[in-house]
């Protein structure tokens, strides 16, 4: 019986079936939900966690291969250079049990920072990688993996892109292989490696990849569907898709394994085809790599390197199709995400935004904060950057700059990379002030519990990382904890500790709003009281309402009852609410 | 077993939180159970916050890639009166725009940078053939105010001509339990209106 599936819940299956002992990941779109699924099976048949950051996952999933289990370790692309230090080496100590490693990319940045392309990872630290075009092919590739990385002795990375991993297709399931836990045997020269050993390594590291090289067309991963002769396309994963349905007459050479390249398969496939074309999103990373092989192809000029390829995009360029033109969208007003009604973060952007400071911020809903009308916002890099940003400003501009700046972090982000930016800080004498928006949740990626929020992957109970403690015990001599929806006295706090000598912390903690079940009773406004003003709009809240003749109503159905516009009314007008 | 049909595209566009996810997967059980081939292609993370989303339902014989592109969708299921206008170029010609009359205003708008189309109904109207209905207060009759997703579910299948008791099968296998039986009602409400 086939079952609809996600592409990251097929991952998660073809993970179980390779009978993986322990998966770990940190959250992240669009990888998320393999480890939620992974979570659903059995605690006896996998150990699952959450850990704070992508190199500290690979680092646990690096020691349960050393202890002979299988391992899955799961990141979006972005996560892939949080992890890529102990990525590089585990190349060359190689693993006892099966070590995959799952990068998502987000070609079209449907969630990310930026649209960097995972397979150059796999070539520069010299991991095979396979890529999936869709979730029966997750469910395949993801057991292949578990073989190729023992029979190989190396990690092997799963490649997916957000158009697989979150779309369903239909998945055949398999049963569950159980494999013995080898005894442990101490291997210093496999896995210390110090120059003396990882030299020896890195001789391994070339030979094994000789070997798969001379072996790839037997892992039966490259499949040539020879057609209409006039063309051939080199495509993987997801362009794949586009290239069949844009394409129907043209032969294709579709690589499952997408690193090392079957470089035999590829000339005989161009000897075979009048045209050699490359259907490939982000960089030229097959053109490239079959151009320095001496075999003209092309593609690249033409697809770009931005966003998604799609159907007609493909037709268009490759198959002479008629130019239809970008999808023309009629003239209508945007619907950007927004924070939610009864949402913390907006009292925190309020103020800050109010107080005019520069906000250097970080990767989380709150980046949101940066959306009109709250502008609140001067800069987002990556995870954690926030608070090496703010000293970095302080120490270019100097200590009055400081004085009107603040780093603002996620409760998950700041034990994500936030804690090392805060020793920075107190040990290079700075006097940032760092909010942590604690809203007991990583929120963007769905509500994953974090070290801060008392709970693990599975929902169990877990121990507590006491924030105010760890950034006492860091030097901060100043930590104070503050409800941000008590807007006047969060603005003095702010105003106190900015203007203070050293470092501070400020934690503006209140649960995130979509944890509370029971909605409070909704307010209202009382049209009689209500000047028009207006004051009450500047937080942006959803549940605001203005029409035509500048006179405001709050939608019951979408009002948490939180009285942050309340408020902000300098006349009394609305009433209700739970505060 | 209901007849089979060539190919199948749906796109269901809504506010982030209406539930087109659910929608989403109950036309995919759909497509299990008549034994096509589907592809559903979702959206989460950031864009699930109060903005536009889109998903995308195909089967059929063979389906390749999970999305539809301008002009390709034979349905248009809209949650929302303006993410129907957004996403009708979506729809084929001759193609149907199953649509709730529900106005939620978008942030640009709440805040009078924007201003939200007039006579949205009429624009639609003109250019496609639309099934117009007011399904939140279907949905409350129902006694579920959230089921505004099956809700239009039910004028969807309506049109579809598949066996009524697939889709009741496939509400079954995909609401949650305690929701059922408003959902089921909503369901009714929808294909009967």
């Amino acid at each position: 019986m086939k079952k609809l599936m996600l592409g990251n819940e097929a991952v998660a299956r073809g993970a179980y079936e390779a009978g993986v002992r322990v998966a770990v990941a940190y959250p992240g779109t669009p990888s998320t939900e393999i480890t939620e699924n992974m979570a659903k099976f059995s605690k006896e048949e996998v150990y699952c966690e959450w850990a704070p950051n992508e190199k500290v996952a690979l680092e646990v999933a690096i020691g349960a291969s050393m202890g002979g289990a299988r391992a899955l370790c799961c990141m979006k692309h972005v996560g892939v250079n949080v992890a890529a230090d102990p990525l590089f080496t585990a190349a060359y100590t190689g693993v006892r049990g099966g070590l995959v490693v799952v990068a998502a990319d987000d070609p079209g940045m449907h969630s990310s920072q930026n649209e960097q392309d995972s397979r150059f990872y796999a070539r520069s630290a010299h991991i095979p990688m396979l890529e999936p075009a869709d979730s029966a092919e997750c469910r395949e590739f993801t057991r292949r993996a578990f073989e190729i990385s023992e029979k190989y002795d190396t990690p092997v990375f799963l490649r997916l892109v957000t158009r697989i991993a979150h779309a369903r297709s239909l998945v055949e399931e398999g049963e569950r292989e159980e494999t013995a836990l080898p005894p442990y045997e101490k291997d210093a020269r496999k896995f210390v490696m110090m120059p003396g050993y990882a030299k020896g390594r890195h001789v391994a590291v070339e030979a094994r990849e000789k070997r798969l090289e001379a072996e790839i067309d037997s892992l039966g991963l490259n499949r040539v569907e020879m057609a209409d002769t006039k063309i051939g396309v080199v495509c993987s994963g997801s362009a794949y898709q586009y290239v069949k349905e844009a394409l129907p007459n043209a032969s294709v050479l579709k690589l499952g394994m997408v690193y090392p390249l079957p470089e035999a398969l590829i000339r005989d496939f161009a000897g075979k085809v009048e045209q050699l074309l490359v259907v490939e999103e982000l960089e030229p990373y097959f053109e490239d790599a079959i151009k320095a092989m001496g075999i003209p192809c092309s593609g690249k000029d033409k697809t770009g390197l931005q966003g998604e390829l799609f159907v007609r995009k493909v037709g268009r360029l490759f198959g002479g199709e008629e130019d239809a033109g970008p999808m023309e969208t009629p003239e209508v007003p945007q619907r950007p995400p927004v924070l939610c009604p009864g949402c913390p973060h907006r009292a925190v952007f309020y103020v800050l935004k109010k107080m005019n400071l520069t906000v250097a911020a970080d990767i989380g809903c709150y980046t949101l904060g940066a959306m009109p009308p709250l502008n609140a916002v001067d800069s987002v890099v990556c995870m954690g950057a926030s608070i090496g940003m703010a000293l970095g400003l302080e120490k270019a501009r100097g200590r009055d700059f400081a004085k009107h700046t603040v780093a603002v972090i996620g409760d998950s982000t700041f034990v994500h990379s936030g804690i090392t930016g805060l020793v920075d800080v107190v040990y290079n004498q700075g006097n940032s002030t760092v909010i942590i928006v604690d809203n007991s949740t990583t929120g963007m990626t769905g509500h994953q519990p974090n070290p801060t929020t008392g709970q693990n992957v599975r929902g169990e109970i877990a121990p507590q990382l006491d924030v105010v403690k760890l950034c006492q015990a860091i030097g901060v001599p100043s930590v104070r904890v503050v409800d941000p929806f008590d807007m006047k006295l969060f603005e003095q706090v702010l105003r106190e500790e900015c203007g203070k000598d050293g470092p501070s912390v400020v934690i503006a903690r209140r649960p995130c709003a979509l944890l509370i079940k029971k909605k409070g009773e909704p307010c209202t406004i009382d049209a009689e009281v209500c000047r028009r003003c207006g004051m009450c709009l500047r937080i942006g809240c959803p549940a605001l309402v203005k029409a035509g003749d500048g006179s405001v109503s709050i939608d019951a159905s979408l009002c948490t009852g939180c009285g942050l516009c309340k408020e902000m009314c300098n006349f009394g007008a609305i009433k209700g609410g739970e505060r | 077993m209901a007849e089979k049909i060539k190919d199948l595209n749906i796109v269901i566009c809504g506010v982030g939180g209406q539930g087109t996810l659910l929608a989403s997967r109950i036309l995919g059980h759909m497509a299990l159970s008549l034994g096509h081939d589907v592809k559903v292609s979702e959206v989460h993370g950031m864009s699930q916050r109060g903005g536009s989303v889109i998903t995308y339902v195909r089967m059929g014989e063979k389906v390749y890639s999970p999305m539809i592109e301008q002009k390709g969708a034979d349905y248009v299921l809209a949650f929302e009166e303006l993410e129907a206008l957004r996403d009708l170029p979506y729809l084929k010609d001759g193609g149907t725009l199953v649509v709730n009359t529900q106005h939620i205003l978008p942030l640009p708008v709440i805040i009078g940078a924007a201003k939200y189309p007039e006579n949205i109904l009429e624009t639609l109207r003109a250019r496609a053939d639309v099934v117009a209905l007011d399904a939140l207060p279907m949905a409350e009759a129902a006694g579920n105010a959230r089921a505004v997703n099956v809700v239009l579910l039910g004028a969807l299948a309506r049109r579809l001509h598949f066996d009524k008791a697939l889709w009741l099968d496939a509400l079954r296998a995909c609401v949650p339990a305690r929701f059922l039986e408003s959902n089921l009602l909503a369901f009714e409400s929808g294909y009967n209106a």
